[in-house]
């Protein structure tokens, strides 16, 4: 674990406002019958006001588990190891249990994956908002509640009436549109949406990308989305986060991202995407991730890796910052000091 | 030629309530001709709610026709003779959206891969079904000593959607009836599995129903398209056509919210009208979203011929020449 002084010392891309999340050596393990799986290891970045972070990678690479942790609900048999989480000036990681709940929603909201699935069927959706204004507001009058919950439905594009009805009578995008109104309630620094819309058609999942997208503005707060999906990430995000097996492999700007990858698992996300130039030519990345409970030494990427040494296969890669902002964990771009 | 399948203008409704019924009509007058000798794969697109996975549950037998009838090698699936309807199960086989869903936990893969051959009694020994199974899955892709043994739960998701290609592969169909099949699937596994399909259309021999709301993976490996929504047909033709020059305001819609993973192609400025709840009404389906909506769309508007590859109903092509829907294959390249 690293001193406190450094932690608090800005990162060299961020010289001018002081990021809203910090994010420093996040550390998950699950233990398992079968063994320790670090399903996050090492998981260091800063995310400014307004600003929208992409986080990639296959089924598996730990971007649904650095939410949980984010968010801290993790439940065993996982545990936070080690690291912070600063939104602003708190440091999450110190808060006790009240205190985290308090944060959640008001500090920084978390969109689960399928969150159209988990409202109530028997409560109205007005219920369900007002229930979370309660829970962090409890000396709010009821009228201010249902201000607020009016409020937070029209900044999704969604009538005052849907206040008054059940999820059975809204369609798949609405019912997403409703979990963000829910998650904007109390104005949180922080929005994380995973996977907002895997289920959804391309309209619909475009009426979507686009409300979360004007209620960041609104709100001015960071958005972390979470998904696969990279035409979603060309479109919506501003930088993009590449995970692989925990690890945290490449984060650059969306621009360099698409066009000038480094790490060479980004090279093959990015030549994997089909376009309509290359029509009928299939690039598939070779190979399988590898389990997290038996990582290969040195770098995890190494067996799939069309560009191995011998370094690769024994000592694993730090993340470098480069003077252009860019993070990258890989051989082929050593420090540059 | 012979028809492999034709679908001879298929409606299906669902009706719900004893008093006062009220009816969704799932799929409207839809007729569809695949070849025997043409083997082809035919995309079929649209939202959700626009009768896609009705159409697969149709072609497949699971649910019948309200109207119209479904003809497989000339005989309608709902008069099969019991060894007609073995047949007609062995030929015509499918792949499902979720890859999880369709393994039983307590089983391991293998289980997946006997039972057809059993059922269909395509072995006459032990080592000649497993040699059967082994070619199967390098068909696809896999070792089958890698997977063989195991159970699903061992398996990513791409590893298992690949069994089931396999599975269906193993009994030799002639058409396959693909339902989203790579939705659920991770982006940099489903290049192998479209690519799996596509070797299955080019090297076996099979025709391929490929049922999806993404217009990008369809590009890729479909001759041809047809889009719905809400029950009816709004554009079909050749793929390249479509998507390369929408011409109905739907199709333009779906196309423009595409993410293209390229920065320099934006999400379109077209705004999206909210979807109407109420689908009776005699008039364009899509009327209710449809930013060129005219007074004279409150009519249906008839299937319209706008070129050899290329049909559209919209009343803004009212110029050009009428296709019955009986004829809509005819303008799909194969």
């Amino acid at each position: 674990m690293a001193d406190a002084s450094l932690l608090i010392a800005p990162a060299a891309e961020a010289a001018k406002a002081p990021p809203v999340l910090r994010v420093r050596n996040l550390e998950v393990t699950y233990y398992t019958d079968a063994g320790r799986a670090k399903a996050l290891d090492d998981v260091s970045f800063d995310l400014g006001a307004g600003e929208k972070l992409g986080m990639v990678g296959e089924s598996g690479s730990g971007k649904s588990t650095l939410a949980l942790a984010m968010m801290r609900m993790i439940k065993p048999p996982g545990r936070i190891e080690a690291g912070r989480v600063f939104v602003g000036e708190v440091d999450l990681t110190s808060l006790d249990g009240e205190g985290m709940r308090k944060a959640r929603l008001s500090r920084i909201a978390y969109i689960p994956q399928g969150a159209m699935n988990s409202l109530n069927p028997i409560m109205r959706i007005g219920a369900q908002m007002a229930d979370s204004v309660k829970a962090h507001l409890p000396r709010e009058s009821r009228s201010a509640i249902h201000d607020r919950c009016l409020k937070a439905l029209a900044s999704v594009d969604l009538a005052a009436s849907v206040h008054r009805m059940y999820a059975h009578e809204l369609s798949g995008g609405m019912k997403q549109r409703v979990c963000i109104a829910i998650g904007i309630l109390l104005n949180p620094h922080v929005i994380i949406a995973d996977e907002p819309t895997s289920a959804l058609d391309v309209v619909t999942q475009r009426q979507v990308m686009e409300t979360i997208d004007n209620v960041q503005r609104k709100l001015k707060a960071a958005v972390i989305l979470i998904g696969h999906d990279m035409g979603l990430m060309a479109q919506f995000v501003d930088k993009v986060a590449v995970m692989y097996a925990g690890r945290l492999v490449e984060l650059s700007s969306v621009r360099d991202t698409f066009y000038k990858p480094l790490h060479p698992y980004t090279q093959a996300l990015i030549s994997s995407l089909p376009s309509l130039d290359n029509r009928g030519v299939f690039q598939g990345i070779p190979g399988l991730a590898p389990s997290l409970l038996r990582l290969p030494a040195g770098c995890a990427f190494h067996p799939r890796c069309t560009r191995v040494m011998d370094v690769c296969r024994s000592t694993r890669p730090a993340v470098v910052a480069r003077a252009d902002g860019r993070a990258v964990a890989c051989h082929l771009f050593p420090s540059e000091a | 030629m012979a028809a492999l399948l034709e679908v001879q203008n298929v409606s299906k409704v669902y009706a719900r309530g004893v008093i006062g019924p009220k009816s969704t009509v799932a799929l409207a007058n839809f007729s569809l001709r695949l070849e025997e000798d043409k083997p082809t794969i035919l995309t079929v697109a649209g939202e959700s709610g626009s009768g896609k996975t009705t159409l697969a549950m149709l072609l497949l037998g699971f649910i019948a026709p309200t109207v119209g009838e479904i003809i497989y090698r000339g005989k309608n699936i709902w008069s099969l003779s019991r060894e007609e309807k073995l047949a007609y199960r062995r030929e015509v086989q499918a792949v499902f959206q979720d890859p999880f869903a369709v393994f039983n936990p307590f089983y391991k893969v293998d289980h997946l891969l006997t039972v057809p051959i059993k059922r269909f009694k395509l072995a006459s020994s032990r080592a000649e079904g497993r040699a059967r199974i082994d070619e199967a899955l390098q068909a696809v892709g896999l070792r089958p000593e890698e997977i063989l043994g195991r159970f699903p739960h061992q398996l990513s998701g791409g590893q298992r959607q690949r069994i089931n290609v396999a599975r269906a592969l193993l009994l030799k169909p002639k058409l396959l009836i693909a339902d989203e099949p790579v939705s659920m699937v991770d982006a940099s596994l489903r290049a192998n599995i479209l690519e799996t399909l596509r070797n299955l259309q080019r090297d076996h021999g099979v025709s391929i129903i490929y049922i999806t709301h993404d217009l990008t993976t369809a590009y890729h490996i479909a001759q041809s398209i047809v889009v719905l929504y809400r029950g009816s047909v709004m554009e079909a033709g050749g793929i390249d056509e479509v998507i390369k020059s929408p011409q109905h305001p739907y199709t333009k819609l779906l196309i423009d919210s595409i993410p293209w993973p390229d920065l320099d192609r934006r999400w379109g400025a077209q705004p999206i009208k909210a979807r109407e709840v109420d689908a009776s009404g005699d008039g364009c389906r899509f009327l209710g979203r449809c930013p060129s909506a005219m007074e004279v769309c409150s009519v249906r508007p008839p299937l319209r011929r706008l070129s050899d590859n290329q049909i559209a109903a919209c009343t803004l092509y009212n110029d050009r020449p009428v296709l019955a829907p009986e004829r809509l294959s005819e303008t799909l390249p194969t």
